[in-house]
C-alpha cells in the first residue's frame, strides 16, 4: 500500500523549474534511496513534500490526505519527519532538549499546566524525558550519559547527525526523510550508520526516503532508487538496474565527448 | 559498533616559558588611558567633584577618578599573558610593573599635555569645562612645567600600582581589593548607610563614620570600614569551601532543612527592609520591582522565544490604564470603581488582549522586522492614550488621576514601605513562573524558536500559538507591574510610557544576564536603584550608561549571572576546552577509570 503519493509535483523558483512533473510513490515498509547529481531537486523535493515550500502544481497524498497546503507543523503531526542536508539543530538547546522538542506534537500540556504544575502535565514531563532518552540510546554510547546536558553546539559533526535523527525519531513518524545523513562522516562512522538505517525500519517501523550521495549507503540500504535530474525522473528501479543505466551515466558524468576523425 | 575513544595519554612535557608581557600593548593602553583621562578631564568630572570628598580631607573624588583610570589601564597593561597549554603559569616581574608604569605614565603625559594646551590657549570656547579651575586642580597649583612632571609622576606610579595588584597572593587580592571597594561605597552611598544605622537604631556609628551629617566619611571612618570588610573578607577568603559547595554536600533531609532556614530567613530580612530603610530607599525599591516585574515579563519574550519587543511598554501602558479605569473614580467613560484586587482580572483580559493584538501582525516576521513593528506599536500606544479623540475614554495628556490605593482586606496601602510587599510578592510570582516555564513544553518550544523559526515549525511547533503565549505571558507580566505602578504613584498620564521605558527593560536583561532570574534582578539593580542611590552623580548618568554598556558587550556580553547556557553559548571555545580538561585530563591524570558512558 502506498504511503506516500506523489503526482505531477511542480515547482519554480523565477524562471528556474527545480521540480518538474513528478511522480513518486513509496510503499509502507520501504526504504527509497534519491539521488542525482547536484542541483537536481531533491532537497527542493523534500522542502515540497514537508510543507516547507509550496508546490506550484500536483498533489502530494500522505496516508489518503492530500497534504499540500498544510503548515509544516501539521505535516509533522501527520508523521513525517526530515533531517536536514546542512544539519540544523537547536544550537543553544542541549542535546536532551533538542529531542524533547521532537515530542511537542505528542503532547499537550500548556502554559497554565506548567506554571501549576498539574499532576497531568508533570506525568508529561516525565514520558517527555523517558521517551527522548529512550530515543537517544538508539544510538548507543554517542549520546549518551554526560552528552545529554551538553549543547548540541558542541557535538562533533557526525553526532549532530544522529542528533537530528534522534530528534526527527522522537516525532513518532511513520515516513521519515533524511537529508544526506551520512555527509560529512568518516568511513567508519559512515558503515556504522548504514547498519543504523537499516535498524530505523527493522526495529522502529519508519518507512524511509533518503538523499544520499554516498553509494554503498545507496547500495546496501535502499530497496528502490530514484535518480532525478533538472527536476524530472530519470530512472527508478533497483540499484543495479539504476547504477547500469545509461541516462544515469550520462547525468552524472556527462556524454562521452564525439572523437573527431 | 560504538567504537571506544582512547583518551589521549597524559605525557610529561617539558613546560615552555610564558611569553613577556607585550611592552607595545602596554604603549597602546598608554595612549588610550590618556584619552580616557583627558575625556574625564573634559567632562567636567574632575572639577565638579573636587569639592565632594572620598576620605576627609585626603581624597577628593574628583582627582582619585582621574587617577584610577591610570590604575586601571596600568593594570590592563601589566596583566601577564593568559597561561596557555604547554607553557609555564607566568610568572609577575620587573617587566609587568614596567609596562604598567609605562602605560600609567603615558597617560599622564596626555593630561599634561592637556595642561600645557590649557596655559596656552583658551579651549572654553569649544570644551566649556576646560575651566582655570580644573587647571588649578590639575597643576595642583604648580608651574606648568613641574606639574607636568608630577602629574606623570603620580599617574605612572598609579600604573605600577595596577600592575602590582596582578603580584598579590589570591587571598590578600580578594582581602583587600574588596576592603577598598567598601570604603568607597560607603563613601558614596552616605545617605543610604545614615539610614540603615538610623534604622538599626545604630546612630552612634552614623557620628563615627560620617561626623559631619550627610557628610562624607572621615579618616577615622574609612579605617573602620576598612579594618572591619578587611577582616570579613579575609575570613571568608579562608574557608577552603564556599557556603554553597557545603550545602550541596549535606545529605538530602538537612540540606533541605537548611535551604528552607535561608529561604525563612531571606523573608524575615525582606520583611524588615521596608521599615530601616525608611521611605526614600522603598521608594527606589519600589520603582526598581515595577521595573524588574516587567524585566522578567520581557525576558520570556525576548530571552525565552528570541522575539525583540523594543514596544514593550504598550504592555506596561495597558495595564497601568486599565486598572487605573477600574479603579478610578476619575475616570472620564467608565467608572465601577472597583477595588485593585477585583480589577485585576480586567487588568490580566486586556493585557492578553493587548498581547495578541500585537502579536498577529508579527507573526510571519522575524528578528529586525519584528523589532521595528513593536517598536511602533509601542508609540502608537502611547499617542493614542494622550490624542483628543481618545480622551473622552483616557483622559488625554491630563491622563486618569486619582487612583485609590491598593486594599487587601483590613490592610491598607499607601507609603512606598507598604507597596514593597505586594510588588515583591509578584516579582517572586513572575520568579517562579519564568523558572517554571524554562523546562516545560513551550518553554522548550520557545526556545526552539529562538533559534531556528522553520525548523522549529518543521518539527512540529506551531508557530503563530508560540508567538502569541509568548506574548501574552509577557504582556500579563508587564501589566501586573503597570496596575501596581498606577495605583502607588495615584495617576498615569500617557507620557510616563515613554520608549525610553522599553530600552531601560531590555538593557536590564541584557546587562544582567538575559535568561537568568537573579541576573534580571541585578541587573535591576545595577539600572534602577543605583542611579536613584548616587543622585548627586545624576548629571553622568548616563555618561557611566554608555561606558557601563561599551565595557559589558566588550568583555562580558552574556550579562553579568549569564544563564549558564548564554555562557556557554559566547564563549563556546574555552567551555569544549574546559569540558575536554574535565573528561579527559584530570580523570586520565589521576588514573581514575573514566565512568561509564563518557567514551
Amino acid at each position: 500500500m502506498a504511503l506516500l503519493e506523489i503526482n505531477g509535483l511542480s515547482k519554480d523558483f523565477g524562471g528556474l523549474r527545480a521540480i518538474n512533473g513528478l511522480d513518486i510513490h513509496v510503499d509502507e515498509g520501504e526504504i527509497v534511496s534519491v539521488i542525482g547529481p547536484n542541483g537536481a531537486g531533491k532537497t527542493t523535493f523534500f522542502n515540497l513534500i514537508t510543507g516547507m515550500e509550496t508546490p506550484d502544481e500536483g498533489n502530494i497524498l500522505f496516508g489518503d490526505l492530500n497534504v499540500v497546503g498544510l503548515r509544516p507543523n501539521q505535516i509533522l503531526q501527520l508523521g513525517m519527519a526530515r533531517t536536514f542536508q546542512n544539519v540544523r539543530l537547536f544550537p543553544a538547546m542541549t542535546v536532551l532538549e533538542n529531542v524533547m522538542v521532537g515530542q511537542h506534537c505528542r503532547t499537550r500540556a500548556g502554559v497554565l499546566g506548567a506554571i501549576f504544575k498539574t499532576p497531568g502535565q508533570r506525568a508529561e514531563e516525565a514520558i517527555i524525558e523517558e521517551k527522548a532518552k529512550e530515543v537517544l540510546s538508539f544510538f548507543g554510547t554517542r549520546l549518551a550519559g554526560y552528552r545529554h546536558d551538553q549543547l548540541s553546539m558542541m557535538l562533533s559533526y557526525a553526532n549532530r547527525r544522529r542528533l537530528e535523527i534522534a530528534r526527527a525519531m522522537a516525532t513518532e513518524p511513520r515516513l521519515l526523510l533524511l537529508d544526506e545523513p551520512t555527509a560529512g562522516m568518516n568511513p567508519r562512522e559512515t558503515v556504522e550508520l548504514t547498519e543504523l538505517i537499516g535498524q530505523l525500519r527493522s526495529e522502529r517501523g519508519f518507512t524511509i526516503i533518503l538523499i544520499e550521495h554516498d553509494m554503498q549507503v545507496v547500495r546496501n540500504v535502499s530497496d528502490r532508487v530514484v535518480v532525478l535530474d533538472h527536476g524530472v525522473k530519470l530512472v527508478e528501479g533497483s540499484y543495479d538496474h539504476v547504477s547500469t543505466d545509461e541516462k544515469v551515466i550520462e547525468a552524472y558524468l556527462g556524454r562521452p565527448a564525439e572523437r573527431e576523425g | 559498533m560504538a567504537q571506544v575513544e582512547v583518551p589521549p595519554a597524559v605525557v610529561e612535557v617539558e613546560l615552555r616559558p610564558a611569553p613577556p608581557v607585550d611592552m607595545r600593548r602596554a604603549l597602546r593602553l598608554g595612549f588610550s588611558g590618556g584619552a580616557a583621562m583627558v575625556l574625564v578631564a573634559a567632562t567636567g568630572i574632575v572639577a565638579t567633584f573636587q569639592e565632594r570628598m572620598v576620605i576627609d580631607p585626603i581624597l577628593p573624588l574628583g582627582l582619585m577618578f582621574l587617577y584610577i583610570v591610570a590604575l586601571a589601564f596600568g593594570w590592563m597593561a601589566g596583566q601577564p599573558p593568559q597561561t596557555l597549554e604547554g607553557f609555564a603559569p607566568a610568572r609577575v616581574s620587573g617587566r609587568n610593573y614596567g609596562a604598567g608604569t609605562l602605560a600609567g605614565g603615558l597617560a599622564g603625559l596626555c593630561i599634561g599635555v592637556l595642561v600645557i594646551l590649557m596655559s596656552v590657549f583658551d579651549l572654553r570656547g569649544v570644551f566649556v569645562e576646560l575651566s582655570p579651575a580644573l587647571q588649578s586642580i590639575l597643576t595642583f597649583d604648580l608651574a606648568v612645567p613641574v606639574a607636568v612632571v608630577v602629574i606623570a609622576a603620580i599617574s605612572a606610579v598609579a600604573g605600577a600600582l595596577g600592575a602590582g595588584i596582578h603580584a598579590l597572593p589570591t587571598r590578600t587580592k580578594k582581602t583587600l581589593l574588596p576592603a577598598l571597594t567598601w570604603v568607597v561605597i560607603f563613601s558614596l552611598m552616605t545617605d543610604l548607610f545614615g539610614q540603615l544605622f538610623t534604622g538599626l537604631s545604630l546612630d552612634w556609628l552614623t557620628t563615627r563614620l560620617y561626623p559631619r551629617r550627610g557628610g562624607p566619611l572621615t579618616i577615622t571612618g574609612a579605617v573602620i570600614v576598612f579594618v572591619v570588610f578587611l577582616a570579613l573578607h579575609w575570613y571568608l577568603s579562608g574557608r577552603d569551601t564556599s557556603m554553597r559547595q557545603q550545602v550541596s554536600a549535606m545529605p538530602r533531609r538537612r540540606r533541605l532543612g537548611v535551604r528552607t532556614a535561608a529561604t525563612g530567613a531571606l523573608l524575615i530580612v525582606l520583611y524588615f527592609v521596608p521599615q530601616v530603610m525608611g521611605p526614600f530607599v522603598s521608594q527606589i525599591l519600589v520603582t526598581a520591582g515595577i521595573f524588574l516585574l516587567m524585566a522578567l515579563g520581557l525576558n520570556i519574550v525576548v530571552g525565552y522565544a528570541g522575539l525583540l519587543d523594543l514596544g514593550y511598554v504598550a504592555f506596561f501602558a495597558v495595564g497601568a490604564y486599565t486598572a487605573a479605569i477600574f479603579t478610578s473614580p476619575q475616570s472620564p467613560a467608565f467608572t465601577p470603581q472597583l477595588a485593585l484586587i477585583a480589577a485585576l482580572p480586567f487588568v490580566v483580559l486586556a493585557a492578553a488582549i493587548a498581547g495578541i493584538m500585537v502579536a498577529t501582525p508579527v507573526i510571519r516576521m522575524r528578528g529586525d522586522y519584528l523589532a521595528i513593528v513593536t517598536l511602533g506599536f509601542g508609540e502608537i500606544a502611547r499617542i493614542l492614550l494622550n490624542s483628543e479623540w481618545l480622551s473622552p475614554y483616557f483622559g488625554g495628556a491630563q491622563g486618569i488621576t486619582n487612583i485609590p490605593d491598593l486594599q487587601l482586606g483590613p490592610f491598607h496601602f499607601n507609603t512606598p514601605q507598604d507597596y514593597f510587599y505586594p510588588i515583591f510578592l509578584f516579582v517572586i510570582v513572575a520568579a517562579y513562573i519564568t523558572l517554571a516555564l524554562q523546562n516545560s513544553r513551550w518553554g522548550r518550544a520557545w526556545m526552539a524558536m529562538r533559534e531556528d523559526e522553520s525548523v522549529a515549525e518543521a518539527m512540529g511547533v506551531n508557530i503563530v500559538t508560540a508567538k502569541l503565549s509568548a506574548f501574552v505571558v509577557g504582556a500579563i507580566l508587564a501589566s501586573f507591574g503597570g496596575s501596581l505602578y498606577g495605583a502607588q504613584i495615584g495617576s498615569v498620564f500617557p507620557h510616563s510610557f515613554d520608549i525610553v521605558v522599553s530600552i531601560t527593560i531590555l538593557v536590564i536583561i541584557i546587562v544582567g544576564g538575559m535568561g537568568s532570574v537573579p541576573g534580571v534582578a541585578l541587573g535591576a539593580v545595577v539600572l534602577i536603584v543605583l542611579p536613584n542611590l548616587l543622585r548627586e552623580f545624576s548629571e553622568y548618568q548616563f555618561l557611566f550608561y554608555g561606558v557601563l554598556l561599551i565595557a559589558m558587550m566588550l568583555k562580558r556580553p552574556e550579562g553579568f549571572i549569564p544563564s549558564k547556557r548564554r555562557a556557554q553559548e559566547l564563549h563556546q571555545e574555552e567551555v569544549a576546552q574546559d569540558a575536554w580538561l574535565e573528561i579527559y585530563g584530570e580523570k586520565g591524570a589521576t588514573g581514575e577509570p573514566i565512568p561509564e558512558g563518557k567514551t
